[in-house]
């Protein structure tokens, strides 16, 4: 495991910077909206990303309400951590993507409020586990984890069902792109992938260390305490 | 191009700015597991 991080960690940088040279050379320029499209290759992998990484924390969440293993309760923190940066990423580069296209910020439209309080959700799931002090915290995050999920699907789907400002699908069915613009989304999305892994891998083995530390030092104080008796 | 440039940046500050946290909170357990050794 230990020769792989440096591998993964050479194959993400290599396919950031190539998704990189493909997004902004390679890739066709659209003719409506010109260069400010390219911003498509950043934002949607980065949303795909984040989906997958609160799909993983929706698994990892029910695996530790079932049986209460502490290595999905780390998982389920660390996917949903990862989600929020990528989720944040999403919701930066969107409105900057509107404003010459829109010519609009922001819209309270369907697709993009849902991601908002997506990203809410989230974020409220993480500060409940940095602030809350009871033992009963792992099981209350998990709970919200899996109502905070359900909001996945309903940002997924919303562009599909109803009828909203943001673009429509543009891969799968009804979708028109480019496969040259399909062929450079799919690499930035690859390299997405390789940079969550590779993050996830290093916050999962730093709460895994944080945790053992904690118990040493507890363990210490007990020790302290009963010696100076 | 501007708003394009922009959004690149963006998406990298952010990440960094998690990296960052990450490296600083590594530190501080480094600097904890050295008191729990003393």
């Amino acid at each position: 495991m230990k020769r792989g991080f440096p591998i993964l960690a050479i194959v993400t940088a290599l396919l950031l910077s190539f998704g990189l040279y493909e997004a902004l050379i390679v890739a066709p320029t659209e003719r409506t909206m010109g260069d400010v499209q390219r911003i498509f290759y950043y934002h949607v992998p980065s949303a795909w990303t984040a989906f997958l990484l609160f799909l993983i924390n929706f698994v990892a969440s029910v695996t530790y309400l079932i049986r209460r293993n502490a290595k999905a309760d780390i998982l389920a923190l660390v996917s949903a951590e990862v989600g929020v940066v990528f989720c944040t990423v999403v919701l930066v580069t969107g409105p900057i993507w509107a404003r010459p296209v829109w010519g609009i910020w922001w819209t309270w439209d369907l697709r993009l409020t849902l991601t908002l309080v997506l990203w809410l959700i989230y974020v409220s799931y993480l500060m409940l586990r940095r602030f809350s002090t009871s033992s009963q915290t792992p099981v209350m995050a998990a709970v919200l984890a899996v109502f905070g999920a359900l909001d996945v699907p309903l940002v997924y789907f919303s562009i599909w069902f109803f009828r909203t400002q943001h673009p429509s699908p543009v891969i799968g069915d009804g979708g028109s792109l480019d496969p040259r613009m399909a062929h450079v989304l799919l690499i930035n999305w690859a390299a997405f992938l390789c940079l969550a892994w590779l993050v996830c891998w290093t916050r999962y083995r730093l709460e895994v260390v944080q945790r053992e530390v904690e118990e040493a030092q507890s363990l210490e104080a007990l020790l302290e305490g009963d010696g100076s008796r | 191009m501007n708003y394009l440039i922009a959004a690149y940046i963006a998406t990298w500050v952010i990440h960094g700015t998690y990296l960052t946290i990450l490296a600083r909170k590594y530190s501080k357990i480094q600097r904890e597991i050295k008191s729990l050794k003393k």
